[in-house]
């Protein structure tokens, strides 16, 4: 009778056991990415604004390219051109295949940044920059989309004001799909690194 | 003014959420009609306490304070603790059911209400899910869930996770709060006896505060998608972190110790005639 229980028992463990380990195997399988993967998490790249010579782009106008979206602005003083330095010197890194890389600086100050001010500023980072201007109502849906935030803080005695913004970029694979979020913690190898994967996944 | 419609407009306008508030109010309403027009009393505070609690379900997914929630920790606890605490507490503690089955159409109610509940299979779900060991553990197990840093990270990122999130808190808490609060009389012979519900309040309560003072003691930010997408008000995020886990730490305890109250009334007010039952109250009316 008891060796029957321990029978059964041994039966229930072994089969829990396979269970686990199982389900282990399925998390654990080996991630390709350095950065944090949010496949399938965020939308496609879609949007309709104005880029810094002027012209009227979408999502479409940027097919085919690996795309990384960031929000901010030029009067930033530290975190936008700390981060856009980081993605010139990541997009350096890829060599001749930094040519199909593209990076959507979006304004979250588009009464400052005008198509001059933002071509001027982008250009400072290398050909790879694009910045893109909306209207209010563009601006605001794009940033809906993503589940981002900006506000603008009260003028101060200059009329100089502050505008607090995500730091998170979102990068899209050449079918403009949603692939990773680089933080402002990810160092440049690691973003070169996964840039180059995406590239090459075609 | 406009300012007033900007903050009560939906942030992202979901027809769920209106037709889930809307269409069991207006079942209540009837029900509460049909009742008075039969002569049957009522009384102030239950409706109060239903309206308030359907309010506050609305105002936390649909107006500007949705928005908050998905860009502050600490304003997201609360809506948390509002979707799976306070809200289903308060309408719970109406018991608008009874009402609220008088108040829907006839046919509804006969065709599709009275099978469906009626349905073995229902009924044995039912019955599993009210056990004693398996609803407070779907209960705290939601709460932590959600708050494992690398869920809560696709949750506040994929618009689809957000929705789930928010909907098992509000569908969790009302089948929570319904099988610990209601009367035993209202509940079948599966319910769970009130001393037992003291306990398991008291246990809930451990799981909450242990998860809550993690999350405030804690020495870095655990939940980063906040810094990457934003937040609305310029705040120290270590300091949001600690504001969220206080909220998460004092408010659920707080629910719970009301709930034991709410029991502990009950127990006094119709108390148990199973001697089990009585001779457990003693025990924890003696402490």
């Amino acid at each position: 009778m008891i060796t029957k229980h321990a029978g059964i028992c041994r039966r229930w463990t072994a089969a829990t056991a396979v269970l686990v380990l199982t389900f282990m195997a399925a998390c654990s399988r080996p991630q390709p990415w350095l950065l944090p993967n949010i496949t399938g998490l965020s939308p496609a790249l879609k949007f309709r604004m104005t880029d810094d010579a002027g012209q009227t782009v979408d999502a479409a106008s940027y097919r085919g390219k690996v795309v990384l979206l960031y929000f901010g602005y030029t009067h930033c003083k530290d975190i936008c051109p700390d981060t856009l330095a980081k993605l010139a010197s990541a997009i350096q890194g890829l060599g001749h295949e930094a040519t199909n890389v593209r990076v959507l600086f979006v304004t979250v100050d588009p009464s400052r940044d005008t198509v001059a001010v933002l071509h001027r500023y982008v250009r400072a980072f290398g050909r790879q920059f694009v910045g893109l201007r909306g209207s209010n109502g563009q601006l605001e849906a794009l940033a809906k989309r993503y589940r981002v935030v900006y506000t603008h803080a009260p003028h101060d005695a200059h009329g100089d004001y502050i505008v607090a913004h995500s730091i998170g970029v979102f990068i899209f694979d050449r079918s403009g799909k949603a692939r990773l979020l680089a933080t402002d913690t990810d160092s440049v190898g690691d973003i070169t690194h996964d840039l180059q994967l995406l590239l090459r996944s075609g | 003014m406009q300012s007033l419609i900007f903050y009560l407009e939906p942030w992202e306008f979901s027809p769920t959420v209106l037709l889930a508030c809307l269409l069991p109010t207006a079942a209540y309403l009837r029900g509460l009609v049909l009742t008075r027009r039969a002569g049957g009393t009522i009384g102030f505070w239950p409706p109060l306490s239903y309206f308030v609690g359907v309010a506050l379900i609305y105002i936390s997914l649909q107006t500007y304070a949705d928005f908050l929630s998905q860009h502050m920790f600490w304003v997201h606890r609360l809506q948390q603790g509002i979707l799976h605490h306070i809200a289903p507490f308060l309408v719970t503690l109406a018991a608008p059911w009874e009402i609220m089955a008088r108040g829907t159409p006839r046919v509804l109610r006969e065709r599709i209400l009275r099978p469906v509940l009626g349905n073995r299979t229902v009924q044995l779900l039912y019955r599993v899910l009210q056990h004693p060991l398996v609803a407070p553990t779907i209960f705290v197990g939601l709460l932590y869930f959600w708050l494992i840093p690398s869920v809560h990270f696709t949750a506040m990122l994929d618009v689809y996770r957000y929705n789930a999130m928010n909907w098992s808190m509000v569908v969790d808490g009302m089948f929570f709060w319904w099988i610990m609060l209601a009367p035993r009389s209202a509940q079948g012979h599966a319910s769970i006896a009130y001393p037992l519900r003291v306990v398991i309040f008291f246990i809930v309560m451990l799981f909450q505060i242990v998860l809550g003072a993690y999350i405030t003691l804690h020495g870095s930010v655990l939940y980063t998608v906040y810094a990457l997408c934003g937040r609305v008000w310029n705040i120290n995020p270590m300091t949001d972190q600690q504001w969220g886990g206080l909220l998460t730490w004092v408010l659920p305890s707080m629910m719970c110790v009301l709930g034991i109250l709410v029991v502990l009334r009950r127990m006094l007010h119709e108390p148990d005639t199973r001697p089990v039952a009585a001779s457990a109250m003693a025990g924890v009316s003696g402490q």
